[in-house]
């Protein structure tokens, strides 16, 4: 295998990457910092696919010369759609089930179902896919013989965008920490004075908004319908499980280890085969370090 | 030193850098009744901790009657003749007092043992004996749930005795008593420290005075003080650090 | 319901028993009748969920792993009996040339049914054990079960050759001899699976009554106080849910028995999910409340499948949300409180998840079995 294939490899595996990252960064937010795991979060990503068709749908419609940058608003409503709906499953569901993860998992699962057939009633089940955005197409040439697609290098510069604001928001505002706080010792914040109800919200929230744009990016690479929320939530399950949630950095080299053996093996094994490989990898390394691979020991 | 029931030699343990307990050495005889005091953060429930095999020693060695701790799972320290209260009252809000102190039945502890295993008369009587001596004789069908904050001390402490353990470990068991209850406490814990070894974590000083026989002080994970209550309280490091009032 | 031993236990027992053995069988037609015995199949399945589940808090998603193995597993006496003398279709459509060496002890019933009953167990043992002793549990338990699922999908519908793929194995028609498609046969089965049911809840009967029942309920409310009190927790979660994943074998051989085929369906996160709604409905800590949920949410699935195919998912999606919310012991637990029985859930918020700890953090109940 020469260099040449050799990169264009590993860059294949970027959009699973990417969506990977940006699905379990949703994921270990929520999970790392409040407990809850959400079996739904599939269908958030569904929901940003389906708001950027409808995006592309209206301006093909109704603003045609601005199909150029309709990418652009279709990300923004995809996460602004996403965060409130997640905003309003945090208040009207899942702060019911706050001591009980595993029940939070069915319930969650239930959602799931209802989503699903929710798509499907309102897109119908066959599947939709957005136009290609003109100045995405086509590929970038570095060096003779490599080449970059541009809608993914658009996909990759995305993501690194969208995680350094995460860690930026997360580690360096006064929200950030409050929310670190309130997931840490929730009486004393709430005694400190923080509104620990707004954090929980805002924390489903933003978990829920990434999962949007994870379905944004995904429409470039990708038709909808309403079961591709399946398609990812497996994997970034065991993204965040391998990653550990101790730090958002664990979750993004997790997706980084999972996303590339995964593409890899699917080169040199058949499709299955790779799959279940890494499944038994995970499984084994979680039996070594069950906080996952990138945590550090905590005291008990 | 032959009666010597617990030796801690050198027992350190760091968490990322920070020293919760610090080159401690510590001698517990049997029928001896050792009071462990401190400032918070001393490192008194680390401690307890290490010995019960629920954290892991960084260094260091627990020798209890010739078994190093250090290398054991808690299940198997239990076994052991260790037995341990915990700070906030660990019993089985589900299960009924009577259910509570037989789960504690040192006999029949494996799967196989426990699918076979009947409630002998023999069994019973024991059962209500250890929860006279906890005064919760009349309580046996309760669910423990129910029980009050001190009831629940109790009977965690009945637990315990179920299991007759040579090493008995009490984490504040006093905790949210009213003065009465601190009394009978008092009275339960000087009855059953005959023939075995029990250490105490308390802040309570007026209740440590009524029951150590000697007591150990930590201050930052290392030992400041052993002696009488007496001496400790007139120990100048001690009241330098510890006994404002 | 704890105590099954009692006046109301044995009452409804007997009611059970009427129910299925003389009021069914008679009132129903072969259609619905063989319906019914489906659902038995999975109360069969939902019983080790109560135990697994109910009693010990484990949550499994993953028991169409060991559904399917003792599905497939049947499937291929039940196929080498029905192609004999030649080899099964799905093997000739695939190209494979001779009968793989793990198919050929299958042509005899014994060691069939010994493997149905041991192969998952084993499985279930050596898997759950080694993750226990890990303390792993809680969601990241789950999650694993998830994963392992979809994983036996996978490999099942790779190979072909050997599984029958994404068909499954199909087009069984005699059992040892007597036929299981004729309507005869059919009933037979029925009545074999209320026995089977039966001896399944009177195994998990005797254990919740031991002191197993109640040291998984310790286990289940406060792990690491268990382990003080001298016990390998991590080998009673292991046994439990080997108990668990022994009885979904059952379930899945009767399955194949009973229905006539077996698909990689059963065995992914979807059904294997479904199978965890029958117990919750039921009640997650009543084994007579496992074979209720099984006939009751069965029976829905069947209605709104014939009738309104697109709500089924909005109707299971809504249960598993109603349930979890507002109901999460259950009819039974409905049961309880109307009939004025102080119930198992004395204590708020205990619905079989551990406790929060003391600094109201979650880190107790996300599956690490600290301290409390």
């Amino acid at each position: 295998m020469n260099l040449d294939i050799a990169v264009m490899q590993v860059f294949s595996g970027i959009s699973l990457f990417t969506i990977l990252v940006l699905m379990s960064l949703g994921l270990a937010i929520i999970f790392g910092l409040m407990g809850v795991i959400n079996m739904a979060h599939g269908e958030l990503m569904a929901l940003g696919a389906y708001v950027t068709y409808l995006t592309a749908y209206i301006f093909g419609k109704f603003m045609p010369s601005l199909m150029g940058v309709y990418l652009f608003f279709a990300i923004a409503f995809s996460f602004l759609v996403t965060f409130a709906f997640g905003w309003i499953l945090e208040r009207g569901f899942i702060r019911f089930l706050y001591n009980r993860p595993l029940d939070t998992m069915l319930a969650t699962w239930g959602l799931s179902l209802v989503l699903q057939q929710t798509y499907r009633s309102v897109f119908g089940a066959q599947e939709v896919s957005v136009p290609m955005t003109s100045w995405l197409e086509g590929a970038w040439e570095p060096v003779t013989g490599i080449q970059l697609p541009l809608n993914r290098l658009f996909i990759v510069g995305l993501t690194i965008i969208v995680a350094t604001l995460l860690y930026l928001a997360l580690y360096k505002t006064r929200w950030g920490l409050k929310t670190r706080a309130v997931t840490q010792n929730r009486p004393m914040s709430g005694a400190a004075g923080i509104n620990t109800d707004r954090v929980d919200a805002a924390t489903f929230a933003v978990g829920s908004g990434l999962a949007g744009i994870a379905g944004s990016v995904f429409t470039m690479v990708g038709s909808t319908n309403p079961l591709t929320g399946q398609l990812y939530i497996v994997d970034s399950f065991i993204v965040v499980v391998f990653g550990g949630v101790q730090t958002l950095l664990g979750t993004f080299l997790s997706a980084l280890v999972i996303s590339q053996t995964q593409t890899t093996l699917e080169y040199i094994l058949s499709g299955s085969m790779a799959k279940v490989t890494i499944l038994l990898l995970v499984v084994a390394v979680l039996y070594f370090r069950p906080n996952g691979l990138f945590s550090s020991k905590i005291r008990q | 030193m032959s009666t010597a029931i617990l030796s801690v030699r050198n027992l350190t343990v760091s968490f990322d850098g920070f020293r919760a307990v610090d080159d401690l050495n510590l001698v517990v005889q049997r029928d001896e009744l050792r009071c462990v005091i401190g400032p918070n953060g001393a490192g008194k429930t680390t401690l307890l901790d290490m010995v019960c095999g629920k954290t892991k020693p960084t260094r260091g060695s627990i020798v209890f009657k010739n078994l190093e701790l250090n290398r054991m799972g808690e299940y198997e320290i239990t076994r052991a003749g260790v037995g341990r209260k915990f700070q906030n009252p660990s019993v089985y809000e589900d299960l009924a007092v009577l259910e509570n102190l037989e789960i504690s039945y040192p006999e029949q502890r494996g799967v196989i043992g426990s699918l076979f295993f009947r409630r002998t008369a023999e069994l019973r009587a024991r059962i209500e004996d250890v929860a006279h001596q906890v005064y919760l004789a009349d309580y046996l069908d309760i669910k423990a749930g129910l029980l009050s904050h001190g009831q629940k001390q109790w009977l965690e402490i009945g637990m315990l005795l179920m299991q007759e353990p040579e090493l008995m470990l009490l984490d504040e068991p006093v905790a949210g008593m009213s003065p009465r209850e601190r009394e009978q406490t008092a009275e339960l814990l000087k009855r059953i420290a005959p023939g075995r070894c029990v250490m105490v974590i308390e802040h309570d000083m007026a209740f440590v005075k009524m029951i150590a026989h000697k007591v150990t002080v930590l201050h930052q994970g290392r030992l400041l003080a052993e002696g009488s209550m007496d001496e400790i309280q007139k120990d100048e490091r001690v009241i330098d650090v510890y006994l404002g009032h | 319901m704890l105590r099954l031993g009692n006046k109301f236990g044995i009452l409804s027992i007997i009611a059970l028993a009427v129910l299925l053995l003389v009021v069914l069988p008679n009132v129903l037609d072969p259609f619905r009748l063989n319906l019914v015995s489906k659902y038995l199949v999975f109360a069969v399945v939902g019983v080790g969920i109560v135990l697994v589940w109910g009693y010990a808090g484990i949550l499994s998603l993953g028991q169409g792993i060991f559904f399917g193995l003792g599905g497939y597993l049947m499937a291929m006496f039940l196929k080498l009996e029905a192609s004999a003398p030649e080899l099964p279709d799905f093997m000739i459509w695939s190209s494979t040339e001779t009968l793989p060496w793990w198919w050929e002890p299958y042509h005899s019933l014994t060691f069939t049914a010994l493997s149905i009953l041991i192969v998952p167990s084993v499985l279930a043992f050596v898997l759950s054990y080694a993750i226990f002793r890990k303390r792993v549990s809680g969601v990241y338990f789950a999650i694993i079960t998830l994963a392992l699922a979809l994983t036996m999908t996978v490999l099942l519908v790779g190979q072909q050759g050997y599984t029958g793929g994404a068909n499954g194995i199909t087009d069984f028609r005699t059992l040892a001899g007597m036929s299981i498609i004729s309507e005869e046969g059919k009933r037979v089965l029925y009545f074999v699976q209320v026995l089977f049911l039966f001896a399944v809840m009177g195994i998990a009967t005797a254990i919740v009554r031991s002191r197993v029942g109640k040291i998984l309920i310790a286990i289940r409310d406060r792990e690491d106080r268990v382990r003080f009190s001298g016990y390998d927790t991590a080998l009673f979660k292991a046994f439990v849910f080997t108990v668990g994943a022994l009885f979904a074998s059952i379930g899945g051989a009767l399955y194949s028995v009973q229905v006539g085929l077996i698909t990689p369906t059963l065995v992914g996160a979807v059904a294997s999910i479904e199978l965890v709604i029958y117990v919750a409905v039921g009640g997650r800590m009543s084994i007579i409340g496992a074979v209720y949920g099984a006939l009751l949410v069965g029976w829905s699935k069947s209605i709104i499948s014939e009738n309104f195919p697109t709500v089924w998912l909005f109707f299971i999606g809504g249960l598993f949300i109603v349930i979890t919310m507002f109901l999460p012991f259950g009819l039974a637990g409905l049961f309880a409180r109307f009939s004025g029985k102080p119930g198992n859930n004395v204590v708020k918020a205990r619905a079989g998840e551990g406790v929060r700890s003391a600094t109201g953090s979650v880190a107790a109940a996300d599956g690490k079995g600290s301290a409390g």
